[in-house]
């Protein structure tokens, strides 16, 4: 087990150093010119250019590829054209809030969608089934920035009970992770119902049956054990489309985070921040399905040794 | 003689097809196993062997099916059971076996783990004596190291294994009744012939009745005592063995023994019967067998012939002799 977490954290380094490298030659090739944003539209061509001197756009694209990994190595992850300060003081205090948003949305969403799709695959056709399903298929269709704005105008505007944005308390989290997070739960509700139906078919269900295992030990241990590998996949998916999901989130409730960083960044062209940001939410979605990886090995001997 | 493990009078069961149809898929169906004897159900895919045993069990769904008649397990009426009760005798009284080894065992729990929930579920023993157990019960189905098979996965072993397993398991309790639902048509010859031994000795020290449900009558010649033929979910035979063997009554069960390769015997064309089992929504009025059947008349398509007894320990559901039949077959 340990050899094979080696084994998969190692992986990650070539990968790495591709992504890195697409991410480097997106940014640079997308038109637009970050030199230009900062003179401002009346500036000469003059200014412009020695602008791009300054902020070192002049060199050859591997030099400045060369630079920016190297200052990432060494800890230095460059300055913000926009803002004059350094890329990690812009991140630092704006990458807790998204975690702790992301965490937020997943807990809720993931615990719901797991239920619902039980719940509902154990009473395949009927009402409960068609309740769940309808609920899934509402969490999926309303678009995050719509459901935001919806929950905004009747909890806070009409009924005052959570902030209309912003996170200096706990409440503030809320609504957001509520909208972030109903997708995911549909979709989980989804897998997780038509994954236990197939495994409640399989025949070491009708033998633990035939063991005499009441039902409810029966669905809990044989059926969902099995179906949480399905689950997991899923779910370690879904936290990356979770990421975009922050993005318009935060950008609706105003939360000072990670997405709404991200942005604005592209809209100034601040290379630095936004090689930071991509570089750091691939970093976050490797990581996550390695975690996935993980769990998969410990609930599913058949991978553990390949 | 010895008692009566299993009494199944009568057993109509029926599955649910749409939103108010019900096809009945084994009808007036009933039989009995006694404490130490092997009784074979044979038949050929679709009469209703499976949907029998798992009747017995009471392991359809309760929602889409219908069980009507009496099944007698260990002197209780199975029917009327609540789930609760019927729970507690899975297992404890009556354990099963199933066609495919491999994919009955959960793949993703350890051996161990499932058969000490097999015996933790009916006993009071404590971990220690639940390991034992289990260890001694893997060694008793001939296990080489029932320490080792204990922590593998199913698919770490092989059919047979897994095969051997599942007995295990299924006796863990010391039910006084076994279902074996084809418990070797999944495996290879030699395994095949290695389960059979081992269901033999099981019945020979323990005095263990067995159900065997199977379309080999291969296996049926070789291990069972009595043998109960089933066609279109009716029994059409029930004898000793060799009485089956050597004097057949039913044409049915003639055709299936003809049907059967044999060492020695030169034979041009294997003889089959000819045309397929009915659809269970539209079964023919009358005898079911008789649109297969070469000595079918008028009368075979207007009643639908009972079991009879034709002589002690033999029954059939033909309303002809064979000698009938022999003389009606020459006369046309």
């Amino acid at each position: 087990m340990g050899k094979y977490v080696v084994k998969r954290i190692l992986s990650m380094i070539p990968l790495l150093f591709v992504i890195s490298v697409v991410i480097f030659m997106f940014i640079h090739l997308i038109p637009g010119d970050p030199a230009r944003q900062i003179a401002g539209a009346d500036a000469t061509i003059g200014e412009v250019q020695a602008i791009r001197e300054e902020l070192g756009l002049t060199k050859p694209l591997v030099t400045q590829y060369v630079e920016w990994v190297g200052g990432f190595l060494t800890g230095d992850m460059g300055v913000s054209y926009t803002n004059n300060t350094t890329v990690i003081e812009l991140l630092t205090p704006r990458l807790p809030i998204t975690i702790y948003l992301t965490i937020c949305s997943i807990t809720w969403s993931a615990l719901l969608g797991i239920i619902i799709g039980v719940v509902a695959a154990i009473n395949r056709g009927k009402a409960l089934d068609l309740i769940g399903m309808v609920i899934a298929i509402a969490g999926i269709s309303l678009p995050n920035f719509w459901l935001g704005l919806q929950l905004m105008q009747i909890f806070s505007v009409n009924m005052g009970i959570f902030p209309t944005g912003g996170v200096e308390t706990w409440q503030g989290y809320i609504l957001p992770s509520l909208a972030m997070g109903a997708g995911i739960m549909s979709i989980l509700a989804r897998v997780t119902r038509s994954s236990m139906i197939e495994n409640l078919g399989k025949d070491y269900i009708r033998t633990s049956r035939a063991k005499g295992l009441p039902e409810s030990k029966v669905i809990m241990r044989h059926a969902f054990k099995n179906s949480s590998i399905d689950v997991i996949t899923v779910t370690a998916l879904q936290i990356g489309a979770l990421i975009a999901g922050s993005v318009v989130v935060e950008t609706v409730f105003s939360i000072p985070g990670m997405g709404r960083l991200l942005v604005d960044s592209i809209g100034y062209r601040d290379y630095e921040v936004v090689q930071a940001l991509i570089l750091f939410f691939s970093l976050e979605y490797m990581v996550i399905n390695l975690l996935a990886d993980v769990l998969y090995g410990v609930i599913n001997p058949r991978v553990r040794y390949e | 003689m010895a008692e009566t493990l299993l009494e199944v009078k009568d057993l109509t069961t029926q599955f649910k097809r749409g939103k108010k149809d019900w096809i009945t898929a084994v009808s007036g169906v009933s039989f009995q196993v006694r404490a130490g004897e092997i009784v074979g159900l044979v038949g050929e895919s679709g009469c209703g062997k499976s949907v029998t045993s798992l009747s017995v069990m009471r392991l359809h769904s309760k929602d889409t099916t219908r069980i009507s008649g009496d099944i007698v397990l260990g002197g209780k009426h199975v029917l009327d059971l609540s789930d609760k009760e019927m729970q507690s005798m899975r297992g404890n009284d009556v354990s099963m076996i199933f066609q495919e080894p491999m994919s009955a065992l959960d793949p993703i729990m350890r051996i161990g783990d499932q058969l000490a929930e097999a015996i933790t579920l009916h006993t009071d023993l404590s971990k220690d004596e639940v390991h034992k157990r289990s260890v001694a019960m893997l060694k008793s189905v001939g296990i080489p190291e029932p320490e080792m098979t204990l922590k593998n996965y199913p698919h770490e072993l092989s059919g047979g294994m897994c095969q051997r397993v599942m007995i295990a398991m299924a006796m863990s309790c010391e039910p006084k009744l076994l279902i074996a639902d084809e418990p070797t048509t999944a495996l290879d010859v030699t395994i095949q012939a290695q389960i059979l031994a081992l269901m033999e000795q099981i019945r020979r020290e323990r005095n263990t009745g067995i159900l065997l449900i199977t379309h080999d009558l291969g296996v049926v010649a070789e291990i069972c005592s009595r043998v109960i033929v089933m066609y279109a979910g009716h029994v059409v035979e029930e004898a000793p063995v060799d009485e089956l063997f050597k004097h057949p009554q039913h044409p049915y069960t003639q055709g299936l023994i003809a049907s059967v390769p044999r060492l020695g015997r030169r034979v041009h064309r294997l003889p089959s019967i000819p045309g397929s089992v009915p659809d269970l929504a539209a079964m023919p009025d009358g005898c079911r067998f008789a649109p297969r059947c070469k000595y079918a008349q008028e009368e075979c398509r207007a009643t639908d012939p009972a079991l009879v007894k034709i002589a002690d320990d033999h029954t059939c559901s033909c309303l002809f002799s064979e000698k009938e039949r022999e003389e009606m077959l020459a006369h046309e």
